[in-house]
């Protein structure tokens, strides 16, 4: 074995070992996927299943290749800028009223019972009243998904900076750190963590958003077409547009791991 | 008298002095006397230590001496001067090391002169000769995870001499680390301390180590906390660090008065 020169034998076993396992998952999950669209494709093909209905991958391609000459990359575009906005508003106005909430116990132990009720409530009935007060159009659909992710970025957001290790402020305050030293040098640096946990979150959640928005009102994006699709019994083109939905999640999702890999890297290395 | 021979009078009395302070903790079930009535000076270079059954209040001394909070009664004062907040003239260092694990270990050591914005070229030189002194200088760039235990107990020692307090603090500063590593870790600062001539308070529920590191053991009894009583530790000449004093036939001796000073029941 020339991969595993210079170590134990039991050690290039148990290196195989992990490699097989590794293999052997990554292997499953493909089949799985690949099996499932091979038997959607043989099922529609034989009449079991009413492609009409159920649609079918073939079918599915040729509505993707349709639409690339007719805008799904504008309504890709749309969705994805207003699922960035909202997110990235989310996450601003949402650790600063946490650092408000965490700099004031008064504001928050005032505030407590309505972010509770707040939490609770699903955002999107706000809907109809959003599109009311800030006009129908994008902007309504940004404020949607910022309504959806706000109040769990502050309360995970809140949480996190009260649970900074007491010890540690107190390392500070004997220093004579002041709370906006002590926010800035331990209770924020010490919550990048969970500012990554819930951007996380958010990015999902801000799709939610974003997808409700555009079955509410809208002209364009990738909500629009599932809509759409629906009022005109084009299961092909509602199939395609969530694949395509799966697919921009798990790349924005992927975006903040990036990210996160970034940051942590900058900080470990100490830049001031 | 001159001035200046007057000034000299003042400089030779105590760098730290506590009177009369009592606190009194108010809670939700009602109140909690911690401490009452405590007084003791503190000579410059001195290392007292402070012993007392646990929940007794030690660490709230303190917390009272480093200015974290307000005595109910009573005052402290260094140099002649009664403290009101936080003094820049104490070091506090705690159980944990609390190294910020986000900063590289130079960056650890000038976190207070940061904090206090003294990061002048003359500080932050002082602060890698304490890391040059103290054999830590190699791991300037690493982050404290990298380090063990002992280590990391020896940079926060470090960062809390980087801004020369006067008075260092220890509370319970060596529990954390487990028996053989807290053995040699007291080796080392209590040499660092006496080559810095820190003068030093302790706090510590370890009577054995009160006795290897202090000049003076102050024992607090329970709950009011109350000073029992202060005694003189003293070992021959050549017996100078802790771990010497451990084999020395006094160390039993001081062992068994403490230990009957504190009256421990199960």
């Amino acid at each position: 074995m020339s991969t595993y020169e210079g170590i134990s034998e039991a050690r290039a076993a148990y290196l195989r070992k992990i490699r097989r396992r590794k293999i052997f998952v990554a292997a499953t999950q493909f089949l799985i996927l690949a099996g499932s669209i091979a038997l959607w494709e043989i099922l529609g093909r034989l009449k079991i299943i009413d492609s009409f209905i159920m649609s079918q991958p073939s079918r599915i391609v040729k509505t993707f290749v349709h639409m690339l000459n007719n805008g799904l990359l504008l309504h890709i575009g749309v969705t994805c800028f207003e699922t960035l906005i909202g997110f990235l508003l989310g996450a601003m106005i949402g650790t600063l009223i946490a650092l408000i909430l965490w700099r004031s116990s008064f504001i928050s132990r005032v505030m407590e019972p309505f972010l509770v009720v707040l939490n609770s409530l699903p955002k999107i009935a706000l809907g109809p009243v959003i599109i009311i007060w800030v006009g129908a159009g994008s902007k309504a659909i940004i404020v949607v998904a910022l309504a959806i992710s706000l109040i769990v970025t502050v309360l995970e957001m809140l949480n996190g900076f009260l649970s900074t290790d007491s010890e540690t402020i107190k390392m500070a305050t004997s220093f004579g750190a002041n709370r906006t030293q002590v926010f800035t040098k331990i209770v924020f640096p010490a919550n990048v963590g969970t500012l990554f946990n819930s951007l996380k979150v958010n990015i999902g959640l801000s799709l939610v958003g974003v997808i409700a928005g555009e079955f509410l009102v809208s002209k364009a994006g990738l909500g629009y077409l599932i809509v759409y699709g629906g009022q005109v019994f084009q299961m092909d083109l509602v199939m395609c547009s969530v694949i395509i939905l799966a697919v921009v999640a798990y790349l924005m999702y992927q975006a903040v791991v990036l990210l996160e890999h970034y940051v942590n890297k900058i900080m470990n290395l100490g830049i001031k | 008298m001159s001035v200046d021979e007057q000034f000299g009078v003042i400089k030779l009395g105590a760098i730290l002095k506590v009177e009369h302070v009592s606190k009194i903790y108010q809670a939700d079930n009602g109140e909690i006397e911690a401490l009452k009535d405590i007084s003791f000076e503190v000579q410059e270079g001195e290392y007292i230590g402070i012993v007392g059954p646990s929940g007794s209040g030690k660490s709230t001394l303190l917390s009272i001496i480093a200015g974290l909070i307000k005595p109910t009664s009573g005052d402290v004062y260094i140099n002649g001067n009664r403290i009101s907040g936080i003094s820049s003239d104490i070091g506090y260092m705690l159980q944990n090391d609390n190294l910020l694990e986000w900063r590289t270990i130079i960056r650890n050591v000038l976190f207070g002169l940061e904090i206090r914005k003294m990061l002048t070229e003359e500080n932050i030189e002082y602060a890698e000769q304490l890391l040059k002194n103290y054999g830590l200088y190699e791991f300037r760039d690493k982050h404290p995870s990298q380090l063990s235990g002992g280590m990391r107990q020896r940079v926060a020692l470090i960062r809390t001499l980087a801004v020369k307090p006067k008075i260092l603090l220890l509370d319970e500063a060596f529990s954390a680390l487990d028996y053989q590593t807290r053995l040699a870790v007291t080796d080392d600062v209590y040499q660092i301390l006496k080559r810095e001539n820190m003068t030093t308070l302790m706090v510590t529920h370890d009577i054995p180590e009160s006795i290897s590191m202090s000049d003076r053991v102050i024992v607090l009894s329970k709950r009011p906390a109350q000073i029992k009583h202060i005694l003189n530790i003293e070992f021959p000449e050549d017996v100078r660090t802790p771990l010497l004093r451990r084999n020395n036939p006094n160390f039993g001796q001081y062992f068994n008065k403490i230990w009957r000073e504190l009256d421990v029941h199960i």
